[in-house]
């Protein structure tokens, strides 16, 4: 039995990393004394399965845990969906919250197999919206947008261009990406994340090689070089969705085969059969 | 603090996407508090000069922190040494030191309390002192400067931080924070600030050094001799004690702290919840400071230490406990302890415990076997010497056959790594002695193939730095050469073990932290010229450099041979003389005598009082709940505890019958777990 909850991370809690989210989630379930199934082994650690890994000083409004429990215990102790969201709320710190919660089969393939996509918002630094405007035509009209990416340690050559689904500046009333001291101009996107992710840092490379093929450099460095016309600086990244595309429709991890909160498993199979 | 402050966090926040684990600087621990700074209140920045991961763990530093913020009057923030990348971004961005908790710039605050458990960090606290924009040298701060204060281990001799630390606080913070607190208050809000007194800031150092436990250095006169050796450190005032005695709380239990464990949101070192089990240890481990200084034993009550672990448990959600103290196995009922922290159904079965220094002498293979029920943490053994005659000489009266039973105990309970822990470089140490170490490896990785095909043994070997306030205090450290070469000697002895692996200090920075232990107030000007030079975080290898202590002694005229490798007399002046942690000089210069002798000294917890001064000299006694000691090895068989007093004991060198390693029935014979030492 797993439940696969949707959480956001905003604020000064972005600049923890993945492994560190996984750590305080651990904590909140064990002072919640959830019936949590253990792994294996000499040093037992719970099961818990994270989505795409969030980069460190990303925000997200879609983040996704799978938690097992264990059957037998769970079975004694019962897990109450509709008011776990809250119990773990208070437990978890300030920055995490839980939106949603619901039961998963065991079987079903793990976040990371699933989801093919993730939409982002994002504020850079640098450009003005025009200039900006000009580098998102670009990078949508190439053909191939060569970046230099990390793996393993090592730089690599990559074709970026089939990754990016969705690319544009942001409108005005996209609010997540609109910055109130009006120093930044917000970007939206969809990346694949098949066969690779790619990080918001990775797209800003490649708009600045569609448009300045020689800045590649710079991009990480300081975010206070906010002059008109210079090399776009990443000021906010914010994950908005996770999606699975299969059969040409596009889900919310939390929606599909599964048993919304609140409601039990008698009566999601009476809904699915009407 | 003036009520002004404003947070630095605008300026902060662009920083943090430039460098490593931005998360360090975040605060928003569990257990982080939201203070309220006014005018009426002292406020309190206590500063671990070390990495964040380092530091947060530190108890100390989380005890006074809630003992602070208890009361009315004080408020207390922490903060870290930023790592070096994050330092560059907030020198360029002109952003001081600052709080974890309010992102508040460091020199509004009242107090920079440092902490200090070692001497390597020396050099960071003077980058943090300049990083808060304060005068780095103490005789350079003005009126309503911060007052830059100082504890520690590393307290108890304080001469070469004298020139940048106004205020040392020796021993036991507990109680004397609450004195330091009320002097500042009225300080604060005395007419002496209220008229602008020119002098007010030396008034309140004055009043400060009348304070029991706590040092002024601008108080004293320091004086050298024609052949500039040090003469004497003496009072400048009537009311200026001539020696400053350390602080020590008479009962643990009256000390529950802390209450409010921090919980970190990223990994730090012992991320895990932590219980004192008590203060103190009398086993007189002659190498070991921290058993000097800490003296007497103090146990918290059992009933109290399950209290702590369970309230603990559930208000941080940790999957382990770490029962800490300088040697675990030496609590009364200590199985009782960690049986019944295991066997609480509140754990689930989940919860881990870790005992960081344990003896192998005095922890029953029961025991083990309960460790390793949930997870198998690290197995560390200390024997620190490699043979009996060494471990006579140190007083770590630990027989082979106690090491090898608890390795036997280890191997046998399924685990398959074993680290050991040794000095090298102890005083009259041969190179048989040496060698013995890896003899007493090989012995072990024998006994662990006894149960599995294959086995890792890691010998770990340190140098040894004599500390003040112990029986070594007069003894010349080895030099790098020597250390170098005894390090190849193991090395090449252990080259043809398998499952053999020899780890070793680079002996250069145990030169290093040799020059700073036991100099006198001229050494401040080498750890300036260190700072000065860019020699931050030097107790991190990818930044130690020994070419820039080497060049600053030179510039201030000063020799290693002279500084770390001389052989101090009896009748010299020590730097510390007039810092004490309650042990008489006749006595540590007795038991430096008896070290040469070969004479080891039973521990006094059980045993007749030697008179070392710690508990007579401050009225107060040993917490024992249990008047034997624990059973097992040396302490149940070998020796004989009925003797003390002034002739100290020489112990069998031979085993007992009936101690062979192979008899692991019932709960008397040794072994020990545990992930750290003392």
């Amino acid at each position: 039995m797993r439940i696969r909850f949707r959480f956001s991370k905003l604020g000064k809690i972005r600049f923890t990393s993945q492994r560190d989210v996984a750590r305080m989630w651990e904590r909140a379930l064990r002072r919640a004394r959830m019936p949590l199934a253990y792994t294996e082994g000499f040093s037992p650690r719970p099961q818990l399965s994270f989505g795409l890994a969030l980069p460190t000083g990303a925000e997200s409004l879609a983040e996704y845990v799978d938690v097992a429990l264990d059957p037998d215990r769970a079975e004694t102790t019962g897990v109450d969906l509709a008011t776990l969201p809250a119990a773990l709320n208070a437990l978890l710190p300030e920055g995490l919250e839980i939106e949603e919660a619901v039961l998963v089969e065991r079987s079903k393939e793990s976040l990371q197999q699933i989801v093919t996509s993730c939409s982002w918002t994002m504020r850079l630094v640098g450009p003005t919206r025009d200039e900006l405007s000009t580098s998102v035509d670009a990078l949508l009209a190439a053909p191939t947008v060569i970046i230099t990416r990390e793996r393993k340690g090592r730089e690599e050559l990559d074709d970026l261009r089939p990754s990016v689904l969705a690319l544009a500046v942001a409108d005005a009333e996209a609010d997540l990406a609109v910055d109130p001291t009006g120093r930044t101009v917000g970007l939206v996107a969809e990346l694949s994340t098949q066969p690779r992710g790619v990080r918001p840092v990775e797209l800003l490379r490649g708009l600045i090689a569609v448009s300045a093929p020689a800045a590649h450099d710079t991009i990480d460095g300081p975010a206070d070089s906010g002059r008109p016309g210079s090399t776009p600086v990443l000021d906010r990244a914010c994950r908005t969705q996770q999606w699975i595309e299969r059969d040409g429709l596009r889900r919310e991890p939390l929606l599909g085969r599964v048993v919304p909160v609140g409601t039990d498993r008698a009566q999601h199979a009476m809904e699915r059969a009407s | 603090m003036d009520g002004d402050m404003e947070s630095l966090w605008p300026q902060i926040e662009p920083l943090l996407a430039q460098v490593t684990k931005p998360a360090r600087y975040i605060g928003g621990e569990l257990g982080a508090q939201q203070v309220e700074h006014r005018p009426d209140v002292v406020s309190w920045l206590l500063v671990y000069p070390d990495s964040y991961e380092v530091g947060l763990p530190n108890q100390g530093l989380q005890i006074l922190y809630e003992i602070l913020n208890e009361r009315r009057d004080a408020a207390a923030e922490r903060s870290y040494a930023p790592w070096v990348d994050m330092e560059a971004a907030m020198r360029s961005a002109g952003v001081p030191l600052f709080s974890v908790e309010g992102h508040l710039p460091a020199a509004g605050f009242d107090v920079l309390a440092f902490n200090l458990s070692a001497e390597l960090v020396y050099t960071n606290v003077l980058n943090l002192i300049d990083l808060a924009g304060l005068p780095v040298r103490a005789t350079d701060r003005t009126a309503d400067d911060t007052i830059v204060m100082a504890g520690g281990h590393a307290t108890f001799n304080p001469e070469p931080l004298a020139d940048f630390v106004d205020v040392f606080v020796l021993g036991d913070g507990e109680e004397v924070v609450g004195e330091i607190n009320d002097v500042l208050a009225a300080h604060r809000c005395g007419p002496a600030r209220a008229v602008g007194d020119p002098d007010r800031r030396g008034a309140l150092l004055r009043d400060l050094s009348r304070v029991p436990g706590v040092y002024v250095p601008s108080c004293y006169e320091v004086a050298y001799d024609d052949d500039g050796r040090l003469a004497g450190v003496t009072p400048r005032f009537a009311d200026t004690p001539a020696r400053v005695e350390k602080r020590t709380i008479a009962d643990l239990g009256s000390w529950p702290y802390p209450r409010q464990q921090l919980v970190p949101l990223i990994e730090v070192v012992h991320d895990r919840l932590n219980v004192e089990l008590f203060r103190g240890c009398t086993r007189g481990c002659r190498f070991c400071q921290a058993g000097m200084i800490t003296r007497p034993v103090r146990e918290r009550p059992a009933e109290q230490v399950r209290t702590m672990v369970s309230a603990g448990l559930e208000r941080t959600g940790y999957d382990e406990v770490a029962l800490t103290s300088l040697s675990s196995a030496d609590y009364s009922g200590i199985e009782e302890t960690v049986g019944g922290i295991i066997d609480d159904p509140a754990c689930s079965g989940q919860v881990s415990v870790s005992l960081p220094s344990l003896r192998v002498d005095a922890f029953t293979v029961g025991t083990a076997a309960q460790i390793q029920r949930v997870r198998r943490t690290g197995l560390t053994f200390a024997p620190e010497g490699g043979t009996w005659r060494m471990r006579q000489v140190i007083n770590k009266l630990i027989r082979e056959e106690d090491l090898y039973a608890a390795v036997d105990a280890a191997f046998s309970q399924g685990w398959k790594r074993v680290k050991l822990y040794f000095l090298i470089g102890l005083p009259t140490e041969t190179d048989e002695d040496t060698l013995g170490i890896v003899a007493l490896a090989k012995q072990c990785v024998a006994i662990g193939k006894r149960y599995h095909n294959s086995v890792s043994v890691t010998a770990s070997v340190g140098g040894f730095v004599p500390k003040v306030q112990t029986p070594f205090q007069w003894f010349g450290q080895n030099t790098i050469e020597e250390l170098t070469r005894k390090v190849h000697l193991l090395r090449d002895a252990a080259r043809p073990v398998r499952g053999l692996t020899i780890r070793w200090h680079d002996p250069k920075a145990t030169a290093a932290e040799g020059i700073v232990s036991r100099g006198d107030r001229r050494m401040g000007a080498v750890i300036e010229h260190v700072w000065r030079h860019g020699g931050t975080f030097q107790e991190w290898s990818e930044y130690f450099d020994l070419g820039l202590w080497t060049a600053a002694l030179e510039a201030q005229g000063m020799t290693l041979e002279d500084a770390v490798y001389r052989h101090r007399t009896e009748h010299e002046v020590l730097p510390w003389d007039h810092i004490s942690a309650g042990l008489h000089k006749d006595f540590l210069w007795q038991d430096w005598k008896d070290a040469l002798a070969e004479h080891g000294l039973p521990d006094c917890r059980w045993t007749p009082c030697y008179d070392c001064g710690a508990c007579t000299g401050y009225g107060v006694e040993h917490v024992v709940a249990s008047a034997v000691p624990p059973a097992g090895g040396s302490q149940g068989t070998g020796q004989d505890l009925s003797s003390g007093g002034q002739v100290p004991v020489r112990f069998l060198s031979t085993a007992p019958s009936g101690a062979a390693p192979a008899d692991r029935s019932g709960g008397s014979t040794p072994a020990m777990a545990g992930e750290g030492r003392g």
